[in-house]
């Protein structure tokens, strides 16, 4: 077992590998030089060409990687061509808000999927798996940027229970786990939950219908067991393969929320991407993106042992 | 049925009738069986696929898919009514007084969990004893079916074993609370030679020694000759013929119980040309007139016809459905 | 040049003479490695066929029987070259196939094969006479000729043409299927059809059907089968001679009589008196052979059968067993019929 964790992490290394060189390049092959964003468009040359030695733009791009990468790995990502603070800084904050936002949509989310699809699976063609799968349609194809819009419309400015933006009261970035705070979570997790918990429902339903399939199920039948005792080989046959969407939908709601932090300005990493494309702000862009690659590459990681842990069937030597 | 099983048949059954009922046909798969077996006593069903044979073992645990299953006529397993017993004592009885052993063993137990787990849930279950007892008793039924290493092999998981280990793991659990009825649904097609006759014979003494009755579903004469008492022939959801297992091996008196015996393979007919069956089987989702056999039959007539041939007994414990065979004077 | 539709109408000519075997398999072997661990290294060999060598006669069926993991089917896909074997040859009437030899389009025209599984090898999408008239349509045939051709072969597998010919193969029962398939083997006239536990799937009164339509085809078309099954009364039934295999390597190799009426290799022994007897009245008492047979992984040194033989001594263990003479051209890979082998069974000296 240890050796096989081993390797596995072992492979995860030339993966994070090759996302650094893509995030890397991608400001590179991106049209425009991004001195422009820096300079005044009437500076002098002299003035472009000594910021352009500043910031290491005019070596060659083997080299800019080495440089940059060398820095990475030290925690260095840079300094905000907006802000002059250090991109390091600005992501440590974004990257809590963003999970605290994402784990609270993937709670709800992976909550109401796992349960709507156990049931659909169960009764499959039943009213109750039509209403689930009506359900899981709807959180799936809905654009979530207009869910946002219409939750905000209905609770905040119809209604006025639940405020609108920000992150917390005043917009002060300082987080706290009280209602005050957590009443600024309650529409954007909501919003964002949708798209997990319809794909979660969809997942679930086939996996939970397939294992009712199988034989095995009549044979607990023919053992006397009861329906609770089937349900326990059930969730534990179904437990690996809703376990591996549920990590790929995690990573996707980390990447995902950046049109629903938008619209709610909520101060995370999709907030703080955002504003760094429109301000071509390049290390902002490069660290937050790598940043929330190798969290997606390091989950993947995670959901692979826990498949492994789980499934006796997945060979551990 | 003139067979007399003693006074207290094991399982007694009356005009069972299976039909499954979906959206778009209704399937009339077991038309009238009725038999009776005895405590002690193993029974061969004999027939080809869509013959109905497993739809009537599954009946005898009320195993067939619920919601489109639609069952009539008397079932009397140890003196329980299977037929009118609620689902949650139908559970009490499955797995204590009669319980199954599948052809798949490989698809028929739970891949994700032991094989020690599996024997132990379902004494626990029905015994309510305490988790170490379970398991001890796990160990001791490894050991009752011959599993070698019984003790190591308790914490294995399915995918772990060979074939012939995994199906002497399945009949452990089927025996782990000592059911009066065992059935079996073509135990042995999926194993190879050499193991399919351990299989056959390990049964055939676990029969013997605790005392149980025994019905086998296979499409293998073979099968039936090594393990039965009486052998019972279905076509079209019908038993067209019974009797004891040497006299209905010897001498098949039904058309189709000829056929089939003429179509099988065995020893010394090399240089010689099979006999075979014209035609298919029919559509049970129609009606069938008369006798089922009669569009393939080489003697049928007219008088085929008209009505599903009675039982007809032409030699004592032997009973066939065909109005060409003569009742015995 | 004759036009594809003349060629494709009889089979190739024999080449070699009657005398000339139509296949000789050639020290034929496979292993899988099999990899894991840190590094991914090879951790173990699946020695799924370990050198087998036989020859097939022109005209003859020749059986291979043996239960799971013994390579008679891994041994069809190399002959058919559906994988690329680890070493050894196949030589089709004198002609080394593959480069230098019998290309593979002219080996795939004289050789062909046919499933057990019915259903998964003819394409869902296609009419069955659509099926039948594809190859031919590759080799040059044209589309109406091919139909034609086509329909001639539904015929003489006894599926009438008007009534079968635009059906798609989910319409058909099991039965019929495999006569499709077996129609669609014969469509480019070859000589060896390989048929991998044809009738394994079908019900008893069906198979009768299918093997006494195997018979008549094998006649009509002068046809050389190579007859594999895990069913030793079908084999028996069907096969002039068996080869009987265990573990990867050939146990024995004989004429049908000979192996049914006195098996040499206690293996073949052991499979036969598993059949169950038939008779009720002499059942089987005693199982000849006790567990499962061995994982091909790492299979026990010298004779593969020893752990599980009667008769294995200490000597069984050290060396491999030659197929030895065991009758008039029977052989059997034991060290009982190996003279000089130091099996105590055996003779001391060879004569």
């Amino acid at each position: 077992m240890l050796s096989y964790i081993l390797r596995r992490v072992l492979y995860a290394v030339p993966i994070a590998l090759a996302v650094s060189l893509l995030c890397f390049l991608l400001v590179h092959i991106a049209p425009g030089d991004p001195v422009n964003a820096i300079v005044p468009a009437d500076a002098p040359q002299a003035v472009v060409d000594q910021i352009r030695a500043e910031y290491g733009l005019d070596k060659p791009l083997p080299v800019q990687f080495g440089l940059w990468l060398l820095k990475v790995v030290q925690g260095d990502l840079g300094r905000s061509l907006a802000t002059g603070r250090a991109v390091t800084d600005d992501l440590f904050v974004a990257v809590q808000n963003t999970l605290r936002l994402s784990l609270i949509a993937a709670a709800i989310g992976f909550a109401a999927g796992t349960l709507l699809g156990a049931i659909a699976g169960a009764f499959r063609g039943s009213w109750i798996d039509r209403v689930a799968v009506g359900l899981a349609a709807a959180g799936v194809s809905v654009p979530h940027y207009w869910l946002g819009m219409v939750l905000v419309i209905i609770f905040s400015v119809t209604v006025n229970v639940l405020p609108a933006m920000g992150a917390g009261p005043g917009g002060s970035g300082d987080w706290a786990w009280n209602w005050e705070h957590m009443r600024h979570l309650v529409l954007p997790a909501v919003t964002l939950s949708v798209i997990p918990m319809g794909i979660v429902t969809r997942t679930v339903r086939g996996i939970v219908a397939e294992i009712l399939n199988q034989d095995f199920v009549n044979t607990l039948r023919g053992k006397g067991l009861r329906r609770g005792g089937i349900l326990l080989h059930v969730a534990k046959n179904a437990a690996p393969g809703t376990l591996a969407i549920m990590g790929l939908q995690l990573g996707y709601l980390m990447g995902g929320s950046i049109l629903v932090e938008t619209v709610f300005s909520w101060p995370g990493t999709g907030f703080l991407l955002n504003s760094a494309i429109f301000q071509r702000d390049i290390p902002v862009l490069q660290g937050t993106i790598l940043v929330l690659a190798l969290f997606f590459v390091s989950l993947n990681l995670l959901v692979d042992l826990m498949q492994t842990a789980l499934d006796p069937r997945i060979k551990r030597a | 049925m003139p067979h007399d099983p003693g006074a207290n048949p094991l399982v007694e059954v009356r005009g069972l009738n299976v039909r499954f009922v979906s959206r778009d046909a209704t399937v009339k798969a077991v038309n009238g069986v009725d038999f009776t077996l005895a405590q002690n006593e193993s029974l061969c069903i004999l027939g080809e696929s869509g013959s109905g044979k497993s739809v009537t073992l599954r009946a005898l645990m009320r195993l067939n898919p619920p919601k489109k299953t639609v069952m009539e006529g008397a079932v009397r397993v140890g003196g329980h009514d299977i037929v009118a017993a609620p689902e949650k004592a139908m559970a009490d009885i499955r797995g204590r007084v009669v319980s199954m052993v599948f052809q798949e063993p490989m698809t028929a137990l739970d891949p994700v969990f032991t094989i020690g787990k599996q024997i132990a849930e379902t004494i626990i279950r029905h015994e309510g004893v305490s988790r170490a007892e379970a398991d001890r008793r796990a160990l001791g039924l490894l050991e009752l079916v011959q599993i070698p290493s019984a003790k190591r092999r308790l914490a294995a998981y399915p995918h772990e074993l060979s074939g012939g280990l995994r199906q002497r793991a399945m009949i452990a659990i089927a025996l782990s609370c000592r059911p009066k009825l065992l059935l079996a649904d073509e135990p042995t097609t999926a194993l190879d030679a050499t193991v399919q006759i351990q299989i056959l014979l390990l049964l055939r003494r676990l029969q013997q020694e605790l005392g149980m009755g025994v019905i086998f579903v296979t499409h293998d004469l073979g099968v039936a000759g090594e393990i039965a008492d009486r052998v019972a022939v279905m076509y079209a959801g019908r038993f067209i013929e019974e009797g004891p297992v040497a006299a209905l091996m010897r001498g098949p008196l039904h058309p189709y119980a000829r056929g089939l015996m003429g179509a099988t393979v065995h020893a010394g007919m090399r240089g010689t040309r099979l006999t075979t069956i014209p035609g298919a089987p029919p559509d049970l989702s129609r009606p069938v007139q008369g006798c089922a056999f009669a569009p393939r039959c080489p003697q049928a007539g007219e008088d085929c016809l008209p009505a599903m041939p009675e039982l007809r007994s032409p030699a004592p414990g032997r009973n066939v459905r065909c109005i060409r065979v003569d009742e015995a004077a | 040049m004759a036009s594809p539709a003349a060629l494709l109408s009889r089979p190739l000519p024999d080449v070699g003479g009657p005398a000339q075997p139509l296949l000789s398999v050639r020290g034929l072997t496979k292993h899988f490695p099999l990899k894991g661990g840190l590094l991914n290294r090879t951790r173990g060999v699946v020695q799924a066929v370990d050198d087998v060598s036989f020859d097939l006669r022109k005209g003859e069926t020749l059986g291979i029987v043996g239960e799971s993991g013994c390579g008679k089917s891994t041994t069809s896909r190399l002959i058919m070259a559906l994988m690329e074997p680890t070493a050894g040859e196949v030589i089709f009437d004198g002609q080394t196939v593959g480069p230098g030899g019998l290309s593979m389009k002219e080996y795939r025209r004289q050789v062909q094969m046919v499933f057990q599984d019915s259903y998964a090898s003819l394409n869902p999408r296609l009419t069955i006479e659509e099926s039948i008239a594809y190859s031919p349509q590759v080799h040059g045939l044209s589309r109406r000729t091919a139909i034609e051709r086509a329909h001639e072969l539904l015929a003489a597998v006894g599926l009438e043409p008007g009534q079968f010919a635009r059906r798609y193969p989910h319409e058909l029962s099991g039965g019929q299927r495999q006569r499709i398939n077996i129609a669609r083997a014969l469509v480019l006239r070859p000589r060896l059809i390989i048929l991998d536990e044809p009738v394994s799937a079908l019900d008893k009164s069906v198979e009768a059907q299918v093997l006494n339509l195997l018979m008549d085809l094998k006649e009509q078309y002068g046809l050389t089968y190579l007859f594999i099954s895990h069913d030793l009364n079908v084999v028996q039934y069907m096969s002039d001679r068996v080869l009987v295999m265990y573990l990867g390597r050939v146990a024995e190799f004989g004429p049908v009589e000979a192996i049914y009426a006195k098996a040499a290799h206690p293996y073949t022994a052991a499979l036969l008196d598993s059949r169950p007897s038939m008779d009720p009245d002499r059942r089987r008492t005693e199982p000849p052979l006790s567990g499962d047979p061995p994982n091909p992984v790492n299979p026990p040194s010298g004779c593969r059968f020893r752990t599980r033989c009667l008769h294995a001594e200490d000597v069984c263990a050290a060396t491999v067993p030659p197929l030895a003479e065991a009758g008039e051209d029977h052989r059997a890979a034991c060290l009982v019929h190996s003279p000089g082998s130091g099996h105590s069974k055996a003779m001391p000296h060879a004569a």
